[in-house]
């Protein structure tokens, strides 16, 4: 990314606009992963400042935020590996996540799947937002971040499987066991607010 | 090549990796084909589609303006 005439605005005025636009999706997606507001504003920073320090590797401005999404993953991964291979900290392991299917579809009586796919039930629509925040982060953190990967910064299996150093695989089993727990935990939560008849 | 057809439990089997835009081009076409055509399936796609979305959604949340201020404090010392 270079800026290619003279009068164009300085460098460090469009990289600067570009993270202003960017920041709610920046440190969203960091708080996702951290689950902690401190945390995730260290993250944005450091994710910032190593963006500004490798911009020239940025080819095509238009996959800016794609580009800097990645820094911020990449920055967060290389710190939960290293954390991971620490003898004091208890890894998760792939039995820690309910490999049993749940289909969310198959629970849900008609009445709320109206109100689900209906965009003016804003309590309704309120509650689930905050509801998927409490069963993303209640994951088991290997899987979490497969989903923050994949469903939320929208990487692909193979962009994902390159991120945490695993075969393709390992992402689509942890994608599916994910998704499977995330609706048995919207399912419970929506049964415990009365959403359910 | 001879048009495939799939049923509902292969659909739903795929129906992940399909909104994800994870299979072949050949699959994702009968797959799109036996959506436009089964009523079951295309709800329960509809319903994975809207927690996607959702996931997806969750991926912003408003920067304190504390963080801003650490931004700005960042790119000023550039």
């Amino acid at each position: 990314m270079r800026a290619s005439q003279d009068n164009a605005p300085p460098l460090r005025e469009i990289f600067g606009a570009e993270i202003e636009r960017l920041a709610d999706r920046l440190f969203g997606t960091a708080l996702r992963f951290t689950r902690n507001s401190d945390d995730a504003e260290d993250l944005v920073a450091e994710t910032v400042a190593k963006a500004w320090a490798r911009l020239e590797e940025l080819r095509d401005p238009r996959a800016f935020e794609g580009w800097i999404q990645r820094i911020l993953s990449n920055t967060f991964v290389s710190e939960w590996r290293r954390r991971r291979a620490s003898p004091v900290v208890q890894s998760e392991t792939e039995a820690d996540c309910d490999g049993e299917p749940f289909s969310l579809f198959e629970q849900l009586h008609q009445p709320f799947l109206l109100w689900w796919t209906n965009p003016e039930e804003a309590a309704v629509q309120k509650l689930l937002r905050e509801d998927i925040d409490r069963a993303l982060d209640a994951l088991p953190e290997a899987f979490r971040i497969a989903v923050i990967l994949v469903d939320v910064q929208g990487n692909s299996y193979g962009e994902a499987a390159a991120i945490l150093g695993v075969p393709v695989g390992t992402v689509r089993s942890r994608l599916s066991r994910a998704r499977a727990q995330l609706q048995r935990e919207l399912w419970r939560h929506a049964r415990d607010a009365g959403l359910l008849p | 090549m001879s048009e495939r057809h799939l049923d509902c439990e292969q659909v739903i089997r795929h129906l992940l990796e399909y909104l994800d835009r994870e299979l072949d081009d050949r699959t994702m076409a009968e797959m799109s084909r036996h959506l436009e055509q089964c009523r079951g399936c295309f709800g329960r796609a509809e319903l994975e589609r809207k927690l996607k979305e959702s996931l997806q959604a969750a991926g912003s949340k408003r920067a304190s303006s504390r963080l801003r201020s650490r931004i700005k404090a960042i790119l000023d010392s550039f």
